[in-house]
């Protein structure tokens, strides 16, 4: 798969208009197409070979974007709020791919609430980012389970009813990569990104992305301008491929390494608060504090790369299932004579 | 003519002229009393003994407690079918015991444990009083298993009392026990007890006998749940997600213990994989997420998990993804009956969406169906790249049935137009370079298909429910929409010419047609019997398949009359066919039933009968 440009391109050949899509048919100015363009960056700055990867998404504005990414994927936009569902079957259909699963916060939030706390149960590998905007678009404006207390909508009213927190949940479910960010934050979801991309299990992205056409006001918590005011990075997060041969330095103290399994690092520094990513009950105080203190913090607040994934629970066999030749898949004569001899 | 009634009907029947072969048990326990063994023993001796037996459970939805019968019917005929009666009453439950044994005809035998007393004993059935507490107490058998050991009491009553070959319930309770002689050893030991005290203490009343035949020699006694799992890990299942739910548990259950014996691990890793959903929604999906990426997929459930599974039913037809669903049918609206058969879910399974979606249904009605539908429904899911149903129900799929050993598949897998990196290319090479997932290439409906994994650079699409144009891109003009829908209707119009063509049995001259599908048929074969008796011979068409065939049309239309026998309220397979034969629509009648219970051959016939005009005296 070589492409014949000036272009620069990455180290299997390919330019990052590759890994482009479709047009975006979203609104000018909508936070997913920002998260949409850092897929794009993410995967051909890891030269991910595109056929590797599934594109997986439910119903809303948000699952609408895996046609606007890698147009050499296969892709499935499945029914609302099931994705986790169809993924966790395309994940034991064929452990070699790697799904990224893009929801939004009613997907998520709300219909497919269930299948979302059952697929990090499972440990299904792959990459689950919510493109979280308070709001539900394509419906109008109404209000999503994530809205804050107090967010106002044109023809929906004042939310009065406590957000669902996707981390929180995350968090509770035992998902071992959980993180949030925010669409105006280009590097940090770019980052987040490729540590999860690079994630063996279910890595969760909560990205706070503004919907433009029904809540942007400067008020909501989920506004561009609101997030530009009220970020805080908990950590600055870099990624580094282990291709990287050189040394990597970092300062004992003030940054923090955390190697995933293939051998690419996360480099953490550390900002205004000591946190250790690696501690899950910290980062579930994290995630009540900053409820209650009503602050936005964002970055990478839990890694755990300790658990078994699906397949590996499962003993699937090394081949994908979907690869199995009709010899494996049917038993021998003598099995089968066996197993009648026992009626 | 009359309207039939095959219970024994004399009271004063000789008990010296012996009725051999030809009688039902019936006994009556508490469920979760472990009475199962001793009915599955009683059932496997007699087959031993190679009369044609069969057995209907008819059990209540709870764990322990309930009543529970469970009827034995021995048939020198080979009618397998239910019965309205039973000669022969185990009362071992007291809670329903004066119910039971009025339900008793004049002449039947009832044996009962000797401390229980009917609130209005009758005088016309023999009754054989049995001291199961003292046999308890000589046995002492451990407090944990004394429940189960008093059932076979009856076992050994009745083994006594009919002739049945003692050494072939040894047989039965070591297959069993999986050959483990102490808990074998402490049944038999009871078994024995209530023998001898029968051969000492109560001198034969009545005339019921069993015979040794030659009619079940190379059968296997199997339930249609267990032959389906062994068929789908023969049709090559890879991945299978389910939720639990009465009646198809067994048949995952059946998968879970047959595919490690029959596709056995290798280094410690499987080729399937079985996972339990959060519920049939899930499970739905996840066949469907499995079924896109290229393995055979397939779930099974009930009539309430269809209702959930309704709009991945449309998602996969409209996106075209192979999946296979098993309904094991059971009694709905709602939860309703769970533990009792009907075949209440044609409509919603053939309909399964929210419209302009239908579905490839098959309807085994045998044990041997049951395991070659298994791989069929693979196949036509794959060929026609689509959800196959399979509906089998609680009779089928619960009960013991007799049937021939199956035979390892002749055919290969059919995987269908499935493209892989090669053949991608070639395909290209011989289509003009021209590419898209739902272009109808053959003219049969059914386009060509990718999977993830093609390295092929043109060989990704993007699925999904929404519109879509040839190439899978999405579209919402008016065009592509209406030739997309009219592919799917010529698809469906290719199914009828690759699904099961019906069964028929055509009698020259008969102007009553019968037609019928799946659990049903042994009464519609036994009805046919009875009607040609009474002077009505009938042609028969069972119904294997849905989208219908011409067969259908052309049987309906050879016959004056055609009866619909099915077991819904609403007849909802004379629903379609009045839609597949509007001109014809007049001729069908419903014989239909709704009531939980297996069909009978004495409904069969005196429905038809009455809608002939017989009327009941």
């Amino acid at each position: 798969m070589t492409t014949v440009t000036n272009r620069p391109t990455n180290r299997i050949g390919l330019t990052s208009q590759d890994y482009q899509g479709g047009t975006t048919t979203l609104c000018a100015g909508c936070g997913h197409n920002s998260v949409t363009s850092q897929i794009i960056a993410a995967c051909y700055d890891l030269s991910l070979d595109p056929r590797q990867v599934v594109k997986m998404s439910g119903i809303g504005c948000s699952s609408k974007t895996p046609a606007y990414f890698l147009g050499r994927s296969f892709g499935f936009n499945t029914l609302h709020g099931r994705m986790p569902s169809v993924t966790t079957g395309v994940a034991l259909a064929n452990r070699t791919l790697l799904p990224i699963g893009i929801s939004g916060d009613g997907d998520t939030g709300s219909i497919g609430f269930g299948q979302f706390k059952h697929m990090m149960r499972r440990n299904v590998s792959m990459v689950y980012i919510v493109e979280n905007n308070g709001v539900y678009g394509l419906t109008k404006g109404q209000h999503s389970a994530t809205a804050d207390v107090g967010q106002n909508l044109k023809y929906a009213g004042i939310n009065e009813l406590p957000p669902i927190d996707i981390c929180a949940e995350a968090l509770a479910a035992d998902c071992g990569f959980v993180a949030r960010s925010f669409a105006g934050d280009a590097k940090q979801v770019r980052e987040l990104l490729k540590a999860a991309l690079c994630y063996e299990g279910t890595a969760v992205i909560d990205i706070i992305s503004p919907c433009v056409t029904f809540n942007n006001q400067d008020a909501s918590t989920k506004s561009y301008t609101y997030g530009k005011e009220h970020e805080e990075r908990i950590q600055d997060i870099t990624f580094i491929p282990s291709y990287n041969e050189v040394q990597v330095d970092y300062e004992p103290g003030t940054e923090q390494m955390v190697r995933l399994h293939d051998g690419p690092m996360i480099k953490l520094r550390k900002l205004a608060r000591e946190y250790d990513p690696t501690d899950r009950w910290q980062a579930m105080k994290l995630m009540e504090e900053s409820r209650i203190a009503n602050e936005f913090v964002t970055g990478l607040l839990y890694i755990n790369e300790a658990r078994a994934t699906l397949p590996q629970m499962m003993n699937l066999s090394d081949t994908p299932l979907a690869y199995i030749n009709e010899t494996d898949l049917r038993p021998s004569r003598e099995a089968f004579a066996n197993v009648m001899s026992e009626f | 003519m009359t309207i039939i009634d095959t219970a024994v009907q004399s009271s004063t029947y000789d008990p010296h002229t012996p009725i051999v072969n030809d009688f039902t048990i019936v006994a009556a326990t508490e469920n979760g009393s472990g009475s199962q063994t001793a009915n599955n023993a009683l059932i496997r001796a007699i087959f031993k003994m190679g009369i044609p037996v069969s057995g209907k459970n008819l059990f209540p939805s709870n764990i322990q407690g309930l009543p529970t019968w469970y009827a034995i019917r021995v048939s020198k005929h080979g009618y397998t079918a239910r019965r309205e009666h039973s000669e022969i009453l185990i009362a071992f439950n007291p809670r329903t015991s004066d119910e039971d044994l009025a339900k008793l005809p004049s002449g039947g035998v009832c044996i009962h444990p000797a401390d229980l007393k009917f609130t209005t004993p009758r005088s016309d059935v023999v009754s054989y009083a049995v001291p199961v507490k003292e046999f308890i107490k000589e046995l002492n058998p451990p407090q944990s298993l004394r429940d189960y050991i008093i059932n076979m009491a009856y076992v050994g009553v009745l083994t006594e009392l009919l002739g049945i070959d003692r050494g072939q319930i040894e047989d039965a309770l070591m297959h069993h026990f999986n050959g483990k002689r102490k808990a074998v050893d402490m049944n038999l030991g009871m078994v024995d007890l209530a023998m001898n005290y029968v051969r000492t203490n109560l001198p034969k009343q009545d005339p019921f006998r069993v015979a040794a035949m030659n009619e079940t020699g190379g059968q296997i006694l199997i339930d249609g749940n267990t032959a389906a799992g062994i068929g789908a890990v023969v049709g090559g299942v890879s991945v299978v997600a389910w939720y639990p739910i009465t009646p198809s548990t067994s048949l995952v259950d059946a998968i879970t213990d047959y595919a490690p014996k029959l596709r056995p691990a290798e280094d410690g890793k499987v080729n399937y994989a079985i996972i339990q959903a959060e519920d049939e929604l899930a499970a739905a999906g996840i066949i469907v997420g499995a079924g896109w990426a290229g393995t055979r997929a397939m779930t099974a459930t009930s009539g309430p998990g269809i209702s959930l599974m309704n709009e991945f039913g449309g998602l996969a037809y409209f996106a075209e993804v192979p999946i296979v669903i098993w309904d094991i049918m059971r009694m709905g609206p709602s939860t309703g009956l769970p533990t009792r058969v009907s075949q209440g879910d044609i409509l919603s399974a053939y309909y399964l969406g929210h419209g302009d979606s239908r579905h490839v249904c098959l309807l085994p009605g045998s044990m041997q169906e049951c395991f070659d539908f298994a791989g069929v429904a693979f196949d036509l899911a794959e060929q026609l790249q689509t959800p196959v149903l399979v509906l089998s129900d609680l009779d089928l799929g619960m009960n013991n049935w007799m049937t021939k050993p199956f035979d390892y598949p002749s055919q290969p897998l059919n995987r269908g137009k499935v493209l892989h990196t090669e053949s991608f290319e070639t395909f290209l090479a011989e289509h003009n370079n021209q590419w898209g997932r739902y272009r109808d290439v053959d003219g049969d409906g059914v386009p060509y298909r990718t999977i993830p994994g093609n390295q092929h650079p043109r060989a990704a699409w993007l699925g999904r429910g929404t519109g879509h144009n040839e190439s899978a891109l999405y579209s919402e003009r008016n065009d592509d929409w209406k030739r997309n829908m009219d592919r799917l209707s010529h698809k469906h119009d290719t199914a009828r010419t690759l699904v099961p063509v019906p069964v028929v049995d055509s009698k020259p001259g008969a102007s009553v047609g019968i037609i019928a599908y799946g659990s049903t048929h042994d009464a519609v074969r036994e009805a046919r019997d009875y009607l040609r008796a009474q002077g009505v011979e009938s042609s028969y068409l069972r119904v294997r398949a849905l989208p219908f065939n011409d067969d259908i049309s052309q049987f309906v239309a050879q016959h004056a009359e055609v009866y619909v026998v099915e077991l819904n309220q609403d007849s909802q397979m004379l629903q379609l066919l009045c839609s597949h034969v509007p001109a014809l629509a007049g001729k069908l009648r419903a014989v239909n039933l709704c009531d939980g219970l297996p069909l009978t051959a004495e409904f069969v016939t005196n429905r038809i009968l009455e809608h002939r005009g017989v009327v009941r005296k």
